[in-house]
């Protein structure tokens, strides 16, 4: 499973905490440190499996399995809001970034 | 505590500019009567200078930024901001009178992530709206791209100043924002204009038109809640802040001045002599601003409002204290409730000659 974050969402870190906010629904959401890890690791090329184990593992310390059904959950709960992009294959550059179009 | 107010309580907490309003012309291609601006080109930060300082704002915490004007979208490289801003993952909204919004524009702004566009819009009148923006046409535009954003699926709010030339045109506009599928907002506040020019606060609403106003559940909601007899202030009210300006909002002219609000125009530094962070977090300006407290205030700490009084300390300050009373608010305080201000009494205004008509409660 793959994981990027959404173009249409507005984010900021606020206190060691993520703040977002989806363009579509101006849905509110914080993130706590845990879900800021995956959440900044989200860049559509790393799986989430090895994103749980590179930095909610060794940060958190925590096990692996357990930390990816968390994850799992976590990831749907977003892609529900718009805000969290997941597919099973890699995800391009431009379904992630706000586009710029030419005049 | 909803999760807005408590990201605010945070802000607050880290003293971090939550939101920021970033004017980038003061060019307009309308002439509101009521508009406090010059619309003479002062020297407007370049695109550069201002990319610099969207990635300063960003670096300080800001995350829900207005871009704003005059008229925005008349720089050429209006595109080009929001595209940066949005780059650095802003919460965008757009103050626009619209008139330049067409299909090809709205799509843009949708496409860039915009989250929300303010639109100004006095009546559901030509005749009336055009009257006051001195722009043939400009409400035939603005309404055509109220629906092309619309047709975008952007948020659209309908911004409705009221004004002695429009005051029996706000139904009319709720409807027609009603129609286009808007939010509506109805504002009374007319300011003076930022060097001081008192002239426009003669286009403010009279009295009876607050009243009336202010007594409409479609636009006060819960009228008794609205016009509830003054709480009793406790300590937490005489120590409480007074707004978000200059402790979790602040403001950017053109000119790169920075202000503690639009509505608010103490200089507090330029971005063009120091970096936004540094004024942000040192200028005496808004240390001052920050150390106001109701308990403080000279007139307001003994008015029987000040529990539930809106005073704005920009207005404050045009009046020439920005520990005094806001006349305005002052006004509204005394329209909701049909009690006296303190700084009514102050003045010899007494409830009866004021509801009368027979006292204009105006300072300037």
């Amino acid at each position: 499973m793959y994981i990027a974050r959404s173009s249409a969402i507005a984010s900021r870190n606020l206190g060691g905490e993520t703040i977002v906010m989806s363009a579509v629904d101006s849905t509110l959401f914080t993130l706590n440190p845990v879900a800021t890890a995956i959440w900044e690791s989200a860049d559509g090329t790393t799986p989430l499996r090895d994103i749980v184990e590179r930095r909610v593992c060794r940060d958190f310390e925590v096990d692996a399995d357990a930390a990816y059904q968390d994850a799992s959950s976590f990831v749907q709960e977003l892609a529900q809001h718009g805000i969290l992009l997941v597919s099973p294959d890699p995800i391009g550059e431009s379904a992630k970034l706000p586009q710029q179009e030419p005049r | 505590m909803s999760l807005m107010a408590d990201v605010n309580a945070r802000a607050l907490a880290l003293g971090i500019p939550i939101s920021a309003q970033l004017d980038i012309t003061y060019r307009c291609n309308e002439r509101c009567e009521h508009c406090y601006l010059d619309h003479d080109d002062k020297g407007e930060l370049s695109i550069a200078e201002i990319k610099a300082l969207l990635n300063q704002l960003a670096e300080a915490g800001v995350l829900f930024l207005t871009i704003s004007g005059g008229e925005p979208l008349l720089r050429q490289d209006f595109f080009d901001i929001v595209a940066h801003a949005r780059s650095l993952l802003f919460n965008v909204k757009i103050k626009s009178n619209a008139v330049m919004i067409r299909q090809k524009e709205a799509q843009r702004l949708k496409n860039l992530g915009v989250e929300q566009v303010q639109i100004s819009i006095y009546s559901d009148r030509p005749e009336v709206h055009d009257g006051i923006t001195k722009l043939p046409g400009s409400l035939k535009r603005s309404i055509a791209a109220i629906r092309f954003l619309k047709s975008q699926g952007l948020k659209v709010t309908m911004a409705n100043v009221l004004m002695r030339q429009n005051m029996d045109h706000h139904l009319g506009v709720r409807e027609l924002a009603r129609e286009l599928g808007a939010n509506y907002t109805l504002d009374p506040t007319i300011t003076p204009m930022m060097d001081g020019n008192p002239s426009t606060l003669r286009m403010r609403a009279p009295t009876r038109v607050l009243q009336e106003t202010f007594r409409d559940p479609a636009v006060v909601g819960n009228v008794e809640e609205f016009c509830a007899p003054p709480l009793a202030a406790d300590d937490d009210v005489m120590d409480g802040l007074p707004c978000s300006a200059g402790h979790t909002a602040c403001y950017v002219s053109p000119y790169g001045d920075v202000y503690p609000c639009v509505q608010f125009p103490l200089p507090c530094g330029n971005v063009r002599r120091q970096r936004f962070i540094d004024i942000w977090k040192d200028s005496p300006q808004l240390k001052e601003v920050r150390a106001i407290r109701a308990r403080d205030l000279p007139t307001c700490s003994s008015c029987t409002h000040v529990a539930s009084c809106t005073r704005c300390p920009g207005l404050a300050y045009m009046e020439g204290d920005m520990h005094g009373p806001s006349t305005a608010d002052c006004e509204k305080a005394f329209v909701r409730t049909g009690i006296p201000t303190a700084n009514m009494l102050a003045r010899g205004i007494n409830a009866a000659a004021a509801l009368a008509g027979l006292v204009q409660i105006r300072l300037l």
